[in-house]
């Protein structure tokens, strides 16, 4: 693989009903709110005005959060590739999917139980026709995360990659993402990605 | 030029459980299509690509103990294991396992005569790890109805920046009662045979396939050989669930594709499209194939042989658009009657020989998501 000097350029992480921009928390809520009330009273804090995230499910939300704080200081360009990963796929709405079935389905759950409907969420949000692809790995997997991010800049398929994990299980969540870009201190390696995930995982 | 190899292939689907038997069906016009009872449904039923059970089994037994897996399972491992069988060069330590699904053991929600874990996707490549002994970690990829075509694209960019010299890649998905119920919801289902880019088409079919390829940056010692040469996928920024009007997505996944193979429009001979059969995929791709001057172009959609299976579709059509550059055969998009779309397209009525060096291969899904591939027969050159 290549050894070009692409840099971590931001990143953020949601976890344990706290929000971390780099590693400043810039919000929390009291752990023991339901994720649905963490998720509204977060969309409220940082002034979101985007009526449609009140449709998507907890998955989605957590993208739209996170790559709105993510974006937030730099210039997105609309070419941003989206490399996203996770472990349990869409498996929270697919239960919500399974259980309607009995009864009465309804498609706006259904179109929530694919794991790259956040991919196109984000994309519509902030307007990047890019690249995406969403892998499924059993944990975090810096390794993947790096050498796919690399390759899709070196072949000059995309100025700058979002590339992370978004997992939610049992309204357990855990999401990292970052922004890889040339710009940036940090340089892209396997165990910068790692230690920026652990960190707020401590 | 940096691009992969498409060697060794195998189909296991409805229509036949090896490339060979598929390619005689689809020349013979034959749909693996079938009306199955359900009371979900006004018709009491529907058409799908489903494939019998008894069948599998007797096939699945003669390479491991059909209990001890799901049908996913049996359908993708059958698939690797045709491969595997025929090529006993492959080095198990060295060759990447990719894998493309959208649903996956989806149907263990409601049943639990298998552990929990084995719903979840990235145990599926477990699975296929562990069956045969690969040594790396395989790579799962879950991105909608283009995560077929999606997988061959991260395998040639993986094994182009030198990442992995080969690599299988394996696609596969169910017709389940979760996945009829939700595209029943949306209305999207044909209570009939689907009819892709048709005048009276109705909506889709599903369909269920595992079909796995082995890739690699070595030219073969054939004398002809296909090659993938761009890929590029794209998303629409527009809507979840519902196309782009004026195709941006896909049309710009078709133009990077075009522009990484060095190419022209003009010079793609065949195309093989989605082509869902419902109405607004079908103008999607219409708008987006006329914008990148692709009208006139020989094109098919092969959903009315298999019904769309998700996961499997596009590495599924990548395969069958491989034997059409080899055969130099053009096979009839299956039910065609009239030209239903807003622009014009040169859809195939009847199977023809035709001289072809270069085929496009297009995918779409919900998410937004697009991909276009490009193919070259090469000779010795």
């Amino acid at each position: 693989m290549s050894k070009a000097n692409y840099k971590i350029t931001d990143f953020v992480s949601i976890k344990d009903h706290r929000i971390f921009q780099g590693k400043s928390q810039i919000f929390k809520t009291d752990k023991s709110l339901g994720l649905d009330q963490f998720l509204k009273e977060a969309y409220i804090n940082l002034k979101l005005s985007y009526p449609k995230f009140h449709k998507m499910d907890g998955l989605c939300k957590l993208g739209i959060l996170a790559s709105e704080v993510l974006f937030k200081d730099h210039i997105i360009s609309p070419e941003t590739a989206l490399v996203f990963s996770n472990s349990a796929s869409s498996l929270e709405t697919d239960k919500k999917h399974q259980q309607a079935m009995s009864e009465i389905v309804s498609p706006s759950v259904f179109v929530y139980t694919l794991p790259n409907i956040v991919l196109g969420e984000i994309s519509i949000k902030h307007k990047l026709q890019s690249e995406n692809v969403f892998f499924i790995e059993n944990r975090f997997n810096p390794e993947l995360l790096r050498d796919y991010a690399e390759v899709l800049l070196e072949a000059e398929k995309t100025p700058a990659v979002v590339c992370g994990w978004i997992d939610l299980k049992n309204a357990e969540y855990d999401v990292f993402l970052c922004l890889i870009s040339r710009k940036g201190e940090i340089p892209l390696s396997k165990e910068n990605l790692k230690q920026l995930y652990l960190f707020e995982n401590e | 030029m940096k691009k992969i190899y498409l060697l060794d292939d195998a189909i296991i689907s409805p229509l036949g459980f090896s490339t060979e038997e598929n390619l005689t069906a689809i020349k013979n016009e034959r749909s693996g299509l079938k009306f199955h009872k359900n009371n979900r449904f006004p018709s009491e039923g529907f058409y799908a690509g489903i494939i019998e059970n008894e069948l599998l089994i007797e096939a699945f037994l003669k390479i491991g103990e059909p209990k001890k897996h799901t049908k996913l399972e049996q359908m993708v491992l059958l698939a690797v294991s045709r491969i595997l069988d025929k090529n006993s060069q492959i080095n198990l330590s060295k060759t990447a396992l990719i894998i493309s699904t959208t649903k996956g053991n989806i149907d263990l929600l409601t049943k639990s005569f298998f552990p929990e874990n084995r719903i979840y996707l990235s145990e599926l490549g477990n699975v296929i790890k562990e069956f045969f002994g690969f040594h790396l970690q395989p790579i799962v990829i879950s991105n909608a109805c283009i995560s077929g075509g999606l997988a061959l694209a991260v395998a040639k960019r993986f094994i182009t920046a030198g990442k992995f010299k080969q690599a299988i890649v394996v696609g596969g998905d169910l017709v389940s009662e979760f996945v009829l119920s939700g595209f029943h919801s949306f209305q999207a289902m044909s209570a009939e045979p689907c009819r892709p880019f048709s005048k009276n088409r109705k909506g889709i079919n599903l369909g269920e396939a595992a079909v796995a390829v082995l890739v690699s940056s070595i030219k073969p010692q054939n004398s002809i050989n296909i090659s993938l040469l761009g890929e590029a996928s794209v998303n629409d920024a527009n809507h979840i669930s519902g196309p782009s009007r004026t195709g941006e997505g896909l049309y710009k996944s078709i133009q990077n594709a075009l522009l990484e193979a060095q190419i022209s429009a003009k010079d793609i001979d065949y195309l093989s499209a989605h082509g869902t059969a419902t109405p607004y995929n079908d103008e999607m791709e219409a708008v987006a194939f006329n914008r990148s001057g692709l009208s006139e172009v020989p094109m098919n959609s092969f959903k009315a042989y298999y019904g769309h299976t998700l996961g499997a579709s596009a590495l599924l059509e990548s395969i069958l658009t491989k034997y059409s550059l080899l055969n130099n055969e053009l096979y009839a998009s299956l039910n065609f009657d009239e030209i239903g779309v807003s622009k014009p397209l040169n859809l195939i009525k009847n199977f023809e020989k035709k001289e072809l060096k270069f085929a496009l291969k297009t995918a779409s899904g919900f998410g937004g998501c697009n991909l276009a591939i490009v193919l070259k027969k090469e000779g010795n050159e």
